[in-house]
């Protein structure tokens, strides 16, 4: 039994390199700095080692070859999941512009909202040790930031210290649209972050007032949404008022239609401040199981991010045409590679296509699909890369047992070879 | 095997041949001497009526780290006009402003280029700079690691550490990122921006720390120096784009006081206030100082008109440059206490007065300082203009009559405002290739890179020498890289993959203990977790480290 110190974790997208882990043969315990989204993640028990077709295990370069030769009779595969580290998504990568395959990140379709506003407007944001050492206001929208991201108050809003505030402690927090589940908001002197509620599907009008408060333009209504004119204008004041103020939200909590205009609005007021000779930065929230590790080395290799296509030789991007659960819908495909290295509970989408699954072992599906294969899981059963919620960070993932495993990379380059 | 090239009239500035014709012999990767009569030759390329010179060297481009990534990310629609497809030997990808990695790659070789080095690692993101070159196919690369607006740096400052720490420091970060350079970026200036500070000249202070961007100069390019790295301080700074910087420029070269300074892409540094638009050019002002100083190196960035996207840590101007940003969209970053990033797509119009004149400016000064081992040809890729540009800022270098041409069709005040049609210099063979290869692998210390003598790595590239020096630089015959044939007449035939330079001077193990400390109480992630280690380089068996020797440190 040993035990590691100074884990990284890829899975919640805050890249906590804090963990301990202790390793016995191959189940794993987090015994330190562990949280709801990181412990569960790490101790998933390893259960199947060996590929199978169509349910029967084979070996590995049998369940290679029959990916392969399923694989060459398509004549438009669906790569779903890309959840891996960055070596996988390379092979991945190589893979779809062998086989002219659509590549499909599963959350993209949250990420769609922040990416629509980027590339319609851009943005001002920060990353997370300015966050912590600079942030004396914060604005969360419509996001239960502590249930998404267990430990990022302890971390970065509550630490004993920071670098340019005297008092860390009395950082201000606001609350707009969801009302907090716990209590990690909540000050070490017991002063709880100030909620401003309404609906998730009202912030379009709550953000737009926001925004018209903070260019300083009359607002004839009282209210918005049950949220009262004044208590705003009091917000757009603090936002204006702060040192460095930060606003932050989750692209995949603004769960309704268009909610990228809901992004844009909040950038576009992050602008506004800055404009108006203060500071104040985004720090959307994103990023858990790879994510942005798709993101990223789908941006390097094509220039898009992860909903793209190679199925005409060269990449071509469209954030809805693209969506596996469109194409499928829509018969567009013949074929789905899943590929999920990180959560063994995030199987493919239900589909009567040809199906190749390259995932964490444990997997159980309602539908066996023709072949699995396990793979072990970026900073358990490999050392990788994996990209942190901020985008800047890339983590350096530590390799914890050997447990028999191959990498998503190793399965991908293999079936790409097999070709 | 052994590979003869015959007949070439070879530009060899670091051996001194200025055009003589001359064989070259390649075996295992590298030129060597001629073999003895009775070796056969496995291999010959008949190259009478060819130019040879080594590899292009692209000193400064940002082809890696997380500001190119967002540059892509920003521009669907820049990609989508330059779709590149797959081939059996190469990826697909996209091209034109801020290429893929593989088409970045691709498209360098392809012009004749073999190493190119991002100027902007920040020591946080050189991760991700790294990841992303270990995908660029064919190019050797290399770093230069970001410091000047780290909060570590500056607090040292105000702590009065000595020099000594300092070097460690510096010494510790380069091994970290795995750099092979240091640079400062608008120097304090963006820290400044996070304390909502616009502007940072020479003499001003960071409100907060107290320090002026003078005082980071001095001791970073001391700590450069004497920690025996061989590429001088690489300086972008103050004040980019500010009509009037050119006196910021004469000012920070009189203030480095004799020591070794590059200042990178000086085209945005040397502007004056005359005229009706109170926008001038202080080219000739910069290059008499750049003659004078010869402590002083620069590349120039070039602008070039047409559609393309700026990316830099200079958070602080780039921000106040938002403005001008076309396509209207922008972003901004403040970053992990280390630096930030700005990235404002840019459309330089000839017609657009002072576009015109900022390429007026570039050429002059080009042609105005005299020593072609003290002046790189960059276009501070993509900021001035994309890298694939290069041939046709070559043709204005050496053709004055072509240049005079551009000249006369650019905003009408731009022309009253340079005097580029009077300078009749024409750049020639020799001074290109002293620009692109041995000054460049000589300022940043490649050994055994950028000449073609016995010893050398066979990077070399064979052009069909052509009158339109356009058409010669953009389609090589011949190249070569580590002695494989990887482009014929302009396209790749085979890929491989480059090497990362670096370089590794050496410090006091205890500056660890001070910056452990650090990371535990204001950083967001553990020390040991920080520094890049060899394997995350070499594991995936696609890239290599190249140790380069220190200067004058035993």
């Amino acid at each position: 039994m040993t035990e590691i110190t100074e884990v990284p974790s890829p899975f919640c997208g805050m890249g906590t390199d804090d963990l301990s882990i202790q390793v016995d043969g191959i189940a794993l315990k987090v015994i330190k700095n562990g949280c709801a989204v990181n412990t569960p993640l790490f101790e998933q028990a390893v259960t199947d080692t060996k590929a199978r077709v169509d349910g029967k295990e084979v070996d590995f370069d049998v369940a290679v070859a029959k990916a392969a030769v399923l694989l060459k009779a398509t004549l438009q595969p669906v790569i779903g999941g890309c959840a891996t580290d960055v070596n996988g998504m390379r092979a991945l990568l190589a893979l779809a512009d062998r086989i002219g395959a659509v590549v499909d990140n599963m959350n993209f379709t949250g990420a769609r909202n922040n990416f629509l506003a980027l590339q319609d407007s851009g943005w001002m944001n920060t990353t997370l040790a300015e966050v912590k050492n600079r942030c004396d206001f914060l604005l969360v929208v419509g996001a239960d930031l502590e249930a998404i991201v267990p430990r990022f108050f302890e971390r970065f809003i509550w630490p004993q210290e920071a670098m340019f505030l005297e008092h860390p402690h009395q950082r201000e927090i606001i609350y707009l649209g969801k009302v907090p589940s716990g209590d990690a908001s909540t000050a070490p002197d017991g002063r709880k972050a100030q909620a401003l509620e309404c609906a998730v599907t009202d912030l379009p009008d709550v953000v737009a007032v926001l925004r018209a408060l903070v260019k300083g333009r009359p607002i004839r209504a009282e209210s918005v949404s049950g949220i009262a004119i004044a208590d705003l204008q009091a917000l757009a004041d603090k936002l204006k008022a702060a040192k460095y103020g930060v606003v932050t939200w989750a692209a995949g909590a603004l769960n309704y239609r268009q909610a990228e205009l809901t992004v844009q609005t909040l950038s576009e007021m992050i602008k506004d401040i800055n404009d108006q000779n203060a500071r104040c930065s985004g720090l959307p929230l994103a990023g858990k199981e790879g994510d942005q590790t798709a993101n990223q080395v789908c941006g390097w290799t094509t220039g898009y991010p992860a909903r793209t296509r190679f199925s005409r030789g060269y990449p071509e991007y469209d954030p809805y045409l693209n969506d596996t659960k469109f194409l499928l819908a829509n018969d567009e495909a013949d074929a789905l590679l899943w590929v999920q290295a990180f959560n063994s509970r995030s199987v493919p989408p239900a589909t009567h296509l040809p199906t190749i699954v390259v995932g964490r072992s444990g997997m159980t599906f309602e539908k066996e699909p023709n072949v699995f294969i396990p793979v072990g899981t970026p900073g358990i059963d490999h050392a990788g890369h994996a990209y942190r919620m901020d985008n800047v960070v890339a983590i350096r993932l530590k390799k914890l047992r050997d447990a028999g495993l191959p990498s998503t990379a190793q399965v991908l380059s293999a079936i790409e070879h097999a070709l | 095997m052994l590979i003869k090239l015959t007949g070439g009239c070879v530009y060899d500035p670091a051996s001194g041949v200025d055009g003589k014709k001359q064989d070259i012999y390649i075996q295992d990767g590298r030129i060597v001497k001629k073999p003895a009569k009775d070796v056969p030759i496995d291999k010959d390329y008949d190259l009478k009526g060819k130019v040879v010179m080594s590899g292009a060297i692209d000193m400064h481009t940002h082809i890696g780290g997380g500001k190119g990534n967002i540059a892509r990310t920003l521009l669907p629609e820049d990609h989508r006009q330059d779709p590149v497809a797959r081939t059996s030997i190469t990826r697909s990808g996209c091209g034109h402003a801020m290429p893929s990695t593989f088409v970045t790659g691709y498209r360098y070789a392809e012009m004749g280029y073999t190493a190119g080095f991002e100027p902007a690692v920040l020591p946080i993101n050189a991760r991700q700079a790294h990841m992303e070159m270990a995908d660029i196919p064919i190019l050797d690369k290399g770093g230069y690691v970001m410091l000047g607006s780290d909060d570590y740096l500056l607090r040292m400052l105000t702590a009065k550490k000595d020099q000594k720490a300092i070097n460690d420091y510096v010494a510790w970060t380069i091994q970290s990122a795995k750099a092979i350079g240091v640079k400062v970026v608008n120097p304090g200036g963006i820290n400044a921006f996070k304390f909502n500070q616009r502007k940072l000249d020479l003499d001003e202070q960071n409100s907060h720390y107290g320090v002026t961007p003078r005082d980071i100069l001095r001791v970073l390019a001391t700590a450069v120096k004497e920690i025996g790295v061989s590429h001088p301080l690489h300086v972008h700074g103050c004040n980019l784009g500010v009509p009037g910087n050119m006196q910021t420029t004469l000012d920070t070269i009189q203030g480095i006081g004799g020591l070794p300074m590059h200042l990178t892409h000086i085209q945005f540094h040397s502007y004056g206030t005359e005229g009706d638009f109170k926008f001038s050019s202080g080219a000739a002002q910069i290059a008499e100082a750049v003659n004078k100083n010869k402590n002083i190196t620069i590349d120039v960035g070039q602008i070039l008109f047409g559609q393309t996207v700026t990316a830099s840590g200079d958070n602080m101007r780039q921000h106040a440059n938002h403005k001008h940003a076309s396509p209207n969209k922008w972003v901004t970053m403040d970053i992990e206490c280390d630096a930030g990033c700005g990235v404002v797509p840019f459309k330089y119009k000839d017609q657009n007065f002072v576009n015109a004149l900022q390429w007026a400016i570039g050429l002059e000064t080009f042609l105005l300082v005299d020593d072609p081992w003290r002046i790189f040809l960059t276009t501070d890729h993509p900021n001035g203009a994309p890298f694939t540009s290069y041939p046709h800022l070559i043709r204005l270098l050496m053709d004055r009559s072509f240049r005079n041409d551009v000249l006369a069709t650019i905003h009408p005040e731009a022309q009253k405002m340079t005097t580029l049609a009077s300078i009749t210099r024409e750049y020639s063979l020799n001074e290109i290739a002293i620009m692109t290869r041995a000054g460049a692998a000589k300022l940043i210390g490649l050994k055994d890179r950028g000449g073609l003598s016995p010893g050398n790595f066979a990077d070399i590239t064979v052009y069909t020498e052509n009158a339109d020096r356009q058409r010669m630089f953009e389609k090589p015959d011949y190249v070569f890289k580590d002695g494989q044939l990887v482009v014929v007449d302009g396209k790749v035939v085979s890929t491989k993959w480059g090497t990362t330079h670096t370089v590794q001077p050496a410090f006091d193990p205890s500056v660890e203990k001070g910056l452990k400390d650090y990371f535990d109480r204001y950083l967001t992630m553990k020390l040991g977790n920080f520094k890049i280690s060899d394997d995350e380089i070499t594991e995936d068996g696609r890239s290599s480290l190249t140790v380069h020797p220190l200067k004058g440190v035993a």
